[in-house]
């Protein structure tokens, strides 16, 4: 399926990240929007509301950040492409529902403009410290799926991508960006309408009589139905069968919670995107995601120059994280060098799957400023070592 | 479900009811079932269809109706039902969106949720049922629960005064705001059907008897006992002032219509306001063009 032309601003733009967030969002065919406004995200529904008109949208300003979660869920279950927008605050409000939307396999965009924290912490500064929470936020057992973009660019074509993802595997998606990229400004290229592709609902062909709503296929996702065509369904948060029927039992818990996760963990090939260079011949290897993955450049450059075998990994997909590819290269490499604009948190994930089989170093920045590149120098020399 | 005695004929409210899913949870006496076969009345009378009618409830006894009648149904998070419902509406305008949730769900926890629908005037029917207590749970205190009445939270009598929920919501714009009795049931069920008719946020108020802990916890004898006071103390006051609709523990409860208005709804205003401002680059919102056509020259 190809993007509905009506959304498309085709052409050469100069974009901030959350702008381009927004018209990746109206590219991708979301039409509904409810959010709470907080610093630095609140630019992407300022962009979507003044779009909305014009395209068929609709955008509501919710009380508050529960209200916007659950509203995406109602949309969604409405026939809408729904997205949010939010940074870490609000992250923390709308987890309870983000659940639900796991539970409820309810395809939906929930966007992070990282700020640092804790708390009211750094409104207007960057940090990358919602990863874990990204991960885990929610209460239970559930997998999503998690992307962060790099560039204006990149808010726009992931955007895309999120969408899809999340209407492939119905689940909701939550696209981590940070405050450098929202508030960057750069050129960002839209393609025409006919170039984007699109995952389409994956709406159920059965007849009423003949369909479950969690009766599943091969790839472990059930096919969906829009409300009001006569489906008469029930859905609920609480542990259900196939039938959407509440089953207070450990055998539907393990049923319904295994398949939950086994959709995204045993699809992770499909979903996970990653970009590789020099890692062919390297001894070490810097990964970092979003601005981080472009500020580590200037220290991979240079160590390169010096000599040391670094090679280079950005995450696009932080979750599922690509655990294949790195349990496959410590195996080769010396070390892995990982600097977060947190205390530590992907590197975990990095280190769990490394398992020891090469050494990991973490470059460690409470927020507020991104790294000194020098700083990263400084590891990977280390490191090489 | 088909019947396994073909003599015995299928109740007339088996067709909105999941029967697969019945027996129900719920206690003997209880009154969320007499509101729930109330609303099914109304719904057998409503003359629009009912593949359209979706029902979303929070979490809680009352909370349990979206599983068992056979409508779309959505039974989400505790307080989230009504901008759960907000989303669903502006999804789909076509859809006749109702909340059914309980007293807790829909003015503790959703309590923010209730006052802004009501403000914006989404155009949804909330069915709240008031049981003057948290049944889910055990009996703690509601914010209904009326002053000096006994919760497990309040061991000694509840100190803190409740909601008067027809004048809270009245207060905010609703457009249709009723309070009945589940012993009210012809009235319960017409004014659910004025209610579901009406365009806009409309709010009806169900006093519902909890025997199990309500009425345990504060000596008030069975169920029966409990609906036996309701009968007689209750007193129909059409069009009260929303002030005087307070309820203390064991006093008069006014019950009847107090408020049927008409404000534009949430939609209507963005689709009026954004045509106005911005002509015919709009694409109107959820409104066949036709009709945007109508409402510009009206
Ligand atoms: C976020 C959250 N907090 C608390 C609960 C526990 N809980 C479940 S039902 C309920 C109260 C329900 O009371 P009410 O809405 O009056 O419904 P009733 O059971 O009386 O019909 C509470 C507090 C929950 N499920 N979720």
């Amino acid at each position: 399926m190809k993007a509905d032309p009506i959304g498309v601003l085709t052409g050469e733009h100069y974009l901030d990240g959350d702008h381009a967030c927004a018209e990746g969002a109206i590219a991708a065919g979301c039409r509904f929007f409810a959010g709470y406004p907080i610093t630095p995200s609140t630019e992407v529904a300022e962009r979507f509301v003044a779009r909305a008109p014009f395209v068929g949208g609709i955008f509501i300003q919710m009380e508050d950040e529960l209200g916007s979660m659950a509203a995406l869920i109602g949309a969604a279950w409405g026939g809408k492409k729904a997205m949010t927008v939010t940074s870490g605050p609000g992250f923390s409000l709308m987890m309870e529902n983000i659940g639900l939307a796991a539970m409820m396999e309810t395809p939906c965009v929930v966007v992070n403009v990282q700020r640092g924290g804790p708390s009211t912490g750094l409104p207007t500064m960057v940090g990358q410290q919602d990863m874990m929470q990204a991960r885990w936020g929610s209460h239970g057992d559930y997998e999503i799926i998690a992307l962060s973009p790099a560039s204006p660019q990149e808010a726009f074509d992931y955007t895309i991508k999120c969408f899809n993802l999340s209407e492939k595997y119905r689940v909701p998606v939550l696209f981590m960006m940070d405050e450098c990229v929202g508030h960057m400004t750069e050129k960002v290229v839209i393609p025409r309408a006919e170039e984007i592709d699109l995952y389409p609902r994956r709406l159920t062909k059965k007849p009423p009589e003949k369909y479950w709503p969690y009766e599943y296929g091969e790839d472990l996702v059930p096919d969906m139905i829009v409300a009001g065509t006569g489906y008469r369904i029930h859905t609920t948060g609480l542990t259900h069968d196939e039938r959407g029927y509440p089953v207070m039992s450990p055998v539907a818990q393990n049923k319904l919670v295994k398949r939950l996760c086994d959709k995204i963990r045993l699809n992770a090939d499909d979903i996970i995107e990653i970009e590789e260079d020099q890692t062919d011949d390297a001894e070490v290897i810097v990964m970092a995601y979003g601005i981080t993955s472009r500020v580590c450049l200037p220290a991979v450059f240079k160590a390169r120059k010096k000599g040391i075998k670094v090679g280079y990994i950005k995450l696009i997909t932080i979750w599922p994280f690509p655990e294949k590819r790195v349990r496959e290269l410590a195996s080769k490499v010396k070390a892995f060098v990982m600097p977060e604009i947190n205390m530590g948190q992907v590197v975990l994930e990095l280190e769990r799957c490394v398992a020891g089989q090469a050494k990991t170093y973490h470059v460690p920045h409470a927020g507020g400023w991104v790294h000194d590149p020098e700083d990263i120098y400084k590891v990977i020399e280390e490191a090489v070592k | 479900m088909s019947n396994a005695n073909a003599n015995v004929p299928e109740h007339p409210m088996e067709k909105l009811l999941r029967m697969e899913r019945i027996p129900h949870i719920w206690c003997p006496t209880c009154g969320i079932g007499t509101a729930l076969s109330c609303f099914i009345t109304a719904l057998e009378k409503f003359d629009y269809p009912l593949d359209k009618v979706v029902v979303v409830s929070g979490i809680g006894c009352t909370g349990r109706v979206a599983g068992y009648i056979k409508l779309d149904s959505f039974h989400t998070t505790h307080g989230r039902a009504i901008p759960f419902a907000t989303g669903l509406k502006l999804a789909n305008p076509e859809l006749k969106v109702v909340v059914f949730s309980g007293d807790g769900d829909l003015a503790a926890i959703g309590g923010n949720h209730l006052i802004h629908a009501a403000r914006r005037n989404m155009d949804l029917t909330v069915i709240c049922v008031n049981n003057f207590i948290y049944a889910m749970t055990g009996g703690q205190t509601a914010p209904t629960t009326p002053l000096t009445a006994n919760s497990s939270t309040a061991p000694y009598g509840n100190s803190e005064p409740p909601f008067n929920l027809p004048l809270l919501v009245g207060s905010c714009g609703a457009v249709y705001v009723a309070r009945w009795t589940a012993l009210h049931i012809r009235r319960l069920a017409n004014s659910i059907g004025e209610a579901l008719n009406k365009k806009g946020f409309s709010f009806i108020e169900v006093i519902a008897p909890c025997s199990t802990l309500y009425a345990r916890r504060n000596r008030l004898g069975t169920g029966l006992d409990l609906m036996k006071f309701y009968h007689d103390n209750s007193e129909i006051r059409h069009g009260a002032p929303l002030e005087e609709l307070d309820i203390g523990f064991q006093q008069k409860i006014i019950v009847g219509k107090f408020i049927d208005r008409e404000r534009p709804t949430f939609l209507e205003n963005w689709n009026n306001w954004l045509s106005q401002k911005l002509g015919d680059k709009f694409v109107p919102y959820g409104v066949a063009p036709q009709q945007m056509q109508l409402r510009k020259a009206g």
